[in-house]
């Protein structure tokens, strides 16, 4: 009898949606293990969620200070090691800082902070994230962000597309992103850090359709058979 | 005490929307002839003692600025 699997899901001071992404691993059969950003210890969770909001107040840049906790510096090294991470929103814009994923999110060409419902292509299915996903499904999850346009040089870029490291893609862009992307995977497919918010795509009572319990699901899937 | 300034600006190839926001409304405000406006930060940081200007480069390498996406340059004020 294989025992639950436990997910982190970590709370700064300015996170917003982390009661939503403990409620989504809850519903996709996970126990919700609540990790501080002051704490450096990931109390042997299985998978760790960076969860939307203003970490630090987004000071100085979206992200740049959160990297810095206690608790994100074992993050980078738990993920290194294999640690399945997932970063939404401000957690991607920390994955990002913290150098785990490349690349940076800045202001939404157009300066609007966008908050809809938000079609999506599932690009890659090779992840700890995404692998209970059809490949090229087109899926609708919230996004809600006034920093989610990400931008990288030339070479990043190439790159991720020729690797197919682009883990999602807008398929009607809402930020100017380069080349659509919503969403990127490192290249063991461990990390992924997407600007959309499946916890909020978990219900169809609150949101748009129940397309985001998939991501979690999928890691959930791996833990169990592991 | 010596007082450092680290300017901090969008690489010339990421967009600036601010930069371009503003750019757009100067001409209603009266001012003719602004062809580009670029938006950054500047840090004004007192250190006492050490290298501060090496002091004020490794922090704007560790924390201020995003190699990623912005450029900046170091100097001592006076």
């Amino acid at each position: 009898m294989a025992t639950t699997p436990r997910i982190g899901v970590v709370t700064f001071p300015g996170s917003l949606d982390d009661r939503d992404a403990a409620r989504a691993v809850r519903a996709a059969g996970a126990e919700a293990v609540p990790l501080w950003h002051g704490d450096a210890e990931l109390r042997g969770v299985d998978a760790v969620v960076l969860p939307g909001g203003f970490s630090y107040g987004d000071y100085l840049r979206a992200g740049a200070i959160a990297r810095f906790s206690p608790v994100v510096n074992e993050i980078v090294s738990a993920a290194s090691r294999g640690l399945p991470v997932l970063g939404i929103c401000n957690g991607f814009q920390v994955l990002c800082e913290s150098g785990l994923l490349p690349g940076a999110l800045i202001r939404n060409a157009g300066l609007h902070f966008v908050c809809r419902d938000q079609r999506l292509r599932v690009e890659s299915v090779t992840t700890r994230w995404t692998s209970d996903y059809d490949e090229g499904a087109e899926i609708v999850i919230p996004v809600k962000h006034g920093e989610g346009r990400y931008v990288a040089d030339q070479a990043t870029v190439d790159a991720l597309e020729a690797d197919g490291r682009v883990a999602v893609r807008y398929l009607d862009n809402p930020n100017g992103a380069t080349n659509d992307i919503a969403g990127i995977r490192n290249e063991s497919g461990n990390v992924v850090g997407l600007m959309p918010h499946p916890e909020h795509a978990i219900d169809p009572l609150t949101g748009p359709s129940t397309d985001g319990l998939t991501m979690f699901g999928s890691v959930l899937g791996a833990l169990v058979s592991a | 005490m010596a007082r450092v300034i680290v300017d901090v600006m969008p690489k010339p190839e990421i967009l600036d929307p601010q930069g371009q926001a503003i750019v757009r409304a100067l001409p209603g405000l009266g001012f003719e002839g602004v062809t580009s406006v670029r938006q950054g930060k500047r840090f004004e940081i007192e250190i006492d003692g050490g290298d501060p200007a090496a002091i004020a480069r490794q922090a704007a390498e560790a924390l201020l600025a995003n190699p990623a996406i912005e450029d900046f340059t170091v100097h001592l004020d006076g």
